[in-house]
């Protein structure tokens, strides 16, 4: 299922995300997959999240469409040279799998490989570019690509409540140009930021996915405000999580504080996508409260 | 050693619009520079009658030695709506820091050549890469200030405009933005998607 039709369609597109473990036994996650989020549209698998080796993203895509479900892989430019991703696009198409978020990716720097090289050969705009041009039947050196050329659905990411905002724009404007369909973006708890984003982002004529990460504790909100890029919890959200304890732990507060961020920006958005971060488990109810 | 190379005639007329002040830097002995064509190119740029002034010099990658050797064009400089630089990256960055809201272009590519790499001091890097973007970059270099040597704009990464490598660096493509932003040219930001050519390394 190509995504790009359904947002076409007018439908809100709902996705979740899969981190594939460092190992190879998934079974575990495909049934929590399986389990959580059967309903949803599609389920992004991350590449190498954080940096951090894992089992690839694309492997874990195919378990995931071999069980019915339709993923979105993710690719970044920091593990592979051009050669090497465009291969893995044409892998890609061979598995059936059609939908694509195409990233930069962090620095090795700031995984558990701190000494490894960083590629960044390709960036996320060359990137959908290459995409682009495998679909026209020819690759990045020029070459013809033999029999029908791929044809995917190209996402993108933006970061909507990042202290420079016009900048991000400038970058999806850039984004665009080179032939994304469509943008997920980094987690947002300040609607009304969004609300402000997507009033000039809607220019564009892209369908943007909301991206919610629940709120799981106190210290993981203070620690995505010093440390996650893009990322601002506000206090009172803070204080939210504080009050009751047991209900913060059990994931209830969270959950409350993440449905009423989609329903306030659900007007403004195409869809939602969510980051549960192993709270998968948790989507179902999430998505009933935003009356989803 | 490095060898500055021009850009094609094409780019570097297309580079040019309104008056033009000329910096040649011509200082070091390890910089092979294309002394005869970059003077044929001006000539022709005269010849279109944008040019205000013309000097040839050395060593600007020093900022006080620059300063010191601009100040006497003032005049001309002043009267120019852009300056046109034939050096090395590092040479092309000073002036475009000094001249902060004054768009500087770069008429020239800088590739590396095995052997000793002269004396400049190095307050701006070049990484010598054969196809400088200083001009699409509000003559700030992505190659160097950028952590991931992004060329088509920033990532996701930085925090409260520091790179997420480093927090004392400044991320370079927040800086590029607000300088391309001072000198009226966030239109460059819509330039075609870059893809850089690892090849020029070889030459």
């Amino acid at each position: 299922m190509n995504i790009t039709d359904l947002f076409q369609r007018g439908e809100f597109v709902v996705s979740a995300e899969v981190g594939p473990p460092k190992g190879f036994h998934i079974d575990h996650l495909l049934e929590e997959a399986k389990t959580y989020l059967n309903t949803i549209t599609a389920i992004n698998v991350t590449d190498n999240q954080s940096s951090v080796m894992r089992l690839g993203s694309l492997a874990m895509c195919k378990a995931l469409k071999d069980e019915g479900l339709t993923p979105i892989f993710q690719l970044t430019c920091r593990d592979r040279n051009r050669i090497a991703l465009q291969s893995d696009l044409l892998s890609a198409a061979m598995f059936g799998i059609e939908n694509l978020l195409l990233l930069t990716g962090d620095h090795t720097r700031m995984g558990d490989h701190p000494q490894s090289k960083p590629v960044f050969d390709l960036d996320s705009v060359s990137l959908i570019h290459a995409v682009k041009k495998l679909e026209t039947g020819e690759d990045l050196g020029g070459s013809k690509l033999i029999g029908e050329p791929p044809k995917f659905a190209k996402g993108a990411v933006v970061s909507p409540c990042s202290d420079s905002v016009d900048a991000q724009l400038a970058k999806m404007e850039r984004k665009v140009k080179a032939g994304a369909d469509y943008f997920q973006t980094q987690a947002v708890y300040e609607p009304e930021k969004f609300i402000k984003f997507m009033e000039k982002a809607k220019q564009f004529g892209k369908p943007v996915q909301l991206g919610i990460v629940i709120p799981k504790s106190v210290g993981m909100a203070k620690f995505m405000n010093d440390n996650v890029a893009g990322i601002h919890v506000p206090q009172e959200m803070i204080e939210e999580l504080k009050k009751d304890k047991e209900k913060t732990k059990a994931g209830i507060t969270g959950v409350e504080i993440a449905a009423r961020i989609i329903k306030e920006c659900k007007p403004y958005c195409q869809g939602v996508h969510i980051m549960a971060l192993g709270w998968e488990s948790k989507v179902p109810n999430l998505l009933a409260q935003a009356e989803i | 050693m490095l060898i500055t190379q021009l850009k094609p005639k094409d780019a570097i007329v297309s580079l040019v619009g309104g008056k033009t002040f000329i910096i040649n830097c011509q200082g070091c002995k390890e910089v092979c520079f294309p002394e005869k064509e970059a003077a044929e190119i001006q000539k022709e740029l005269v010849a279109n009658g944008n040019v205000t002034g013309i000097i040839t010099t050395d060593y600007i990658c020093d900022p006080e030695n620059m300063r010191l050797r601009l100040q006497k064009h003032k005049d001309k400089i002043e009267d120019a709506d852009m300056v046109l630089v034939f050096s090395c990256g590092v040479g092309v960055q000073t002036v475009a820091e000094y001249f902060e809201d004054k768009k500087v272009c770069t008429g020239c590519d800088t590739y590396p050549l095995p052997g000793f790499q002269g004396v400049t001091p190095l307050t701006y890097d070049c990484n010598q890469c054969g196809e400088c973007y200083l001009n699409y970059t509000g003559g700030i270099c992505p190659i160097t200030a950028c952590s991931k040597s992004l060329v088509n704009g920033q990532c996701g990464g930085s925090k409260n405009g520091k790179c997420e490598v480093d927090n004392d660096m400044e991320c370079g493509w927040e800086r590029i933005y607000r300088r391309l932003e001072k000198i009226g040219r966030l239109d460059m930001l819509s330039c075609p998607t870059q893809v850089r050519n690892f090849a020029t390394d070889e030459e």
